[in-house]
């Protein structure tokens, strides 16, 4: 069964809606600044979605009182694509997935007094998310690392094509949190410029908080398919990628033998803008004979949006592939991995009929997709 | 076997058989049914399981580094995979791990909250904060026992019978997955609960040695609630 990939949208400093990220991506506009808060007197470069921005487009849903800020980025998300789709959750034979890695984490650090400390339960959370649209299907949630997001979207195709549902919207969410913040800062992961993915003078991850959804159907609600989806461990290390990129590599060879391909037109990288992670990719995607495919990594605009960057990233490589149009991987300039990897270094117009997306995060996890054109 | 047939035990699960499960709760280990080890209840959940880990000779010094989480994962897996008769024929690349439970990392969040709250005893630890994702169990498992198969964890209020038994049956017949280590991995104040079990296709055709139950959800229901 062929599964079609429908109606998205992408909420993040950037703009709430799909339209509004890809004009700013062209015009070459980054969503990461350095910002302070009030948590720290260090000035962080990630890419924040200002409260009272949201609240303004939030009102216009419903009264905001009782949401976190998650939970408006994640409403909005979905709302915009129901509303386009006019897919009604409500329906048995609709699904909402949501992937996360750290859900209402502000909650648990002591954020938010007015607002139920169970919501700290990433099911608890998405069932508040779910209760807005009615949901009768208990919404699923992936929590993953760093593949969450993708990981959710071949999970949603495998349930399609099993009759298990006839639509689902997946939404990838998660927030820029001290918790988060100073995580990364103690694996000395972080940069204080914004992000250079695969170049040589990189110096670590931006976060970023975005929410992304997006709507698998077994109805042609598009041309774009996804015709192949896989995952795969590394068993190297929890924290770090293996040097041979073999996770990654297993994941990208399975899911071309599931689409029949050989090679594809673009990758959207995961490219974090660690040494580690860059290097294993360029790796990894030298073994699959994928070295001089036009590449990008998303990360330089948006930052690493955690559970949401599964999503968006394949949302604006969607796009990419129906628009015909690749978009710069920005912040690269001097090939800094061991294997040369083609950076698309500019925005320009490419005959496409394919292409693949590749995430990999903690615990070895790797994943990859391939969206296809009609 | 015609189509529809297979079509009809797929659908039903039919196909499926677990072929070993351990399950860890209120101190108790019980190994395809029978109980392996009991421990005193008054001693902590840490302590619990480092009893497990002497009892069961398990020798992997990695683990005096995980977080409770990933002790409890690694050590369910360890007794199912030593109790499932086929598990080292299968191809390490073939094994895949799909795990679930109620709250996520929240125990290890905790803790790692309490490294950053007090700016005046200030000190989050990389070691620590890499505990603070709920799939970090499943590369655990991986490691210990060299699986590159397929991954996912998903959060669920309960054990969601439905959407694992749909997922593990998808995985089990649409790649090249041959066995599945599954189940149930929850940490949390005085909620923790661990069960996991090896799926794999039923061969019907031939008579197999050690535990062969249906995969269904009566099966799933007794393995819950029959322990203590």
């Amino acid at each position: 069964m062929i599964v079609y990939l429908g109606a998205n949208n992408i909420v993040s400093p950037l703009g709430i809606s799909t339209v509004e990220n890809i004009a700013a991506l062209l015009q070459g506009k980054v969503a990461v600044k350095k910002q302070s808060f009030p948590f720290s007197e260090s000035v962080w470069c990630c890419s924040k979605i200002e409260g009272n921005y949201l609240n303004d487009h939030f009102s216009k849903i419903t009264s905001h009182e009782k949401y976190t800020h998650l939970e408006k980025m994640c409403i909005i998300s979905i709302n915009d694509v129901a509303q386009q789709s006019g897919v009604d959750l409500s329906l048995p034979e609709n699904l909402l997935i949501i992937s996360t890695t750290k859900g209402n984490i502000d909650i648990l650090e002591g954020a938010n007094k007015n607002i139920d400390l169970n919501r700290a339960y990433l099911s608890v959370f998405a069932k508040t998310i779910a209760d807005h649209f009615g949901c009768i299907n208990t919404p699923l949630v992936v929590s993953n690392a760093c593949i969450s997001g993708l990981l959710a979207i071949i999970i949603a195709k495998r349930l399609i094509q099993n009759n298990d549902y006839k639509n689902i919207i997946v939404c990838g969410g998660d927030i820029v949190s001290e918790f988060t913040l100073s995580g990364f800062k103690s694996f000395n992961a972080l940069s204080d410029e914004p992000s250079k993915p695969f170049d040589k003078n990189r110096v670590g991850i931006n976060l970023g908080e975005a929410s992304s959804s997006l709507l698998l159907s077994k109805n042609r609600v598009s041309n774009i398919k996804i015709t192949g989806g896989s995952s795969a461990n590394d068993a190297n290390h929890i924290s770090g990628p293996s040097r041979n990129g073999d996770g990654l590599y297993k994941a990208i060879t399975d899911t071309l033998n599931e689409s029949s391909l050989n090679t594809v037109d673009m990758i959207s990288a995961h490219g974090t803008a660690t040494e580690y992670n860059d290097e294993m990719e360029s790796i990894a995607f030298t073994r699959a004979n994928l070295n001089l495919v036009p590449v990008n990594s998303l990360k330089g605009y948006y930052g690493h949006t955690l559970g949401a960057a599964g999503v968006l990233e394949s949302v604006i490589l969607t796009q990419s592939l129906s628009t015909e149009t690749i978009i710069k991987s920005t912040g690269f300039e001097i090939t800094g991995t061991s294997r040369e990897l083609n950076l698309i270094q500019k925005t320009e117009h490419k005959t496409m009929n394919n292409c693949l997306k590749t995430a990999s995060g903690f615990s070895g996890c790797n994943a990859a997709a391939i969206f296809e054109k009609e | 076997m015609d189509v529809m047939q297979l079509q009809y035990l797929r659908k039903n699960n039919m196909g499926l058989s677990i072929v070993s499960y351990c399950k860890i709760k209120n101190n108790t280990v019980c190994t395809n049914g029978k109980e392996t080890y009991n421990c005193d209840s008054a001693i902590d959940f840490t302590s619990f399981l480092t009893t497990v880990y002497k009892e069961i000779n398990l020798d992997y010094p990695k683990f005096f580094k995980m977080d409770n989480l990933s002790k409890s994962g690694i050590l369910a897996a360890e007794l199912t995979i030593r109790n499932s008769e086929n598990f080292e024929k299968h191809a390490k690349e073939n094994v895949a791990i799909i795990l679930s439970n109620r709250s996520s990392s929240i125990d290890t969040d905790r803790n790692y909250i309490k490294t950053i709250i007090d700016k005046t005893q200030y000190f989050p630890s990389p070691s620590l904060f890499v505990y603070t994702l709920p799939n970090i169990v499943i590369g655990e498992i991986a490691i210990k026992h060299k699986i590159t198969g397929e991954n996912a964890f998903f959060v669920s209020e309960m054990f969601d019978f439905q959407l694992i038994s749909s997922y593990v049956s998808i995985v089990l017949n649409n790649n090249n997955t041959s066995t599945i280590i599954c189940g149930w991995v929850n940490v949390d104040e005085n909620h923790n609960e661990t069960f996991v079990f090896c799926v794999e296709k039923t061969n019907f055709n031939q008579e197999r040695n050690g535990l062969n139950m249906p995969f269904n959800i009566d099966n799933i229901n007794q393995i819950i609630n029959k322990t203590k």
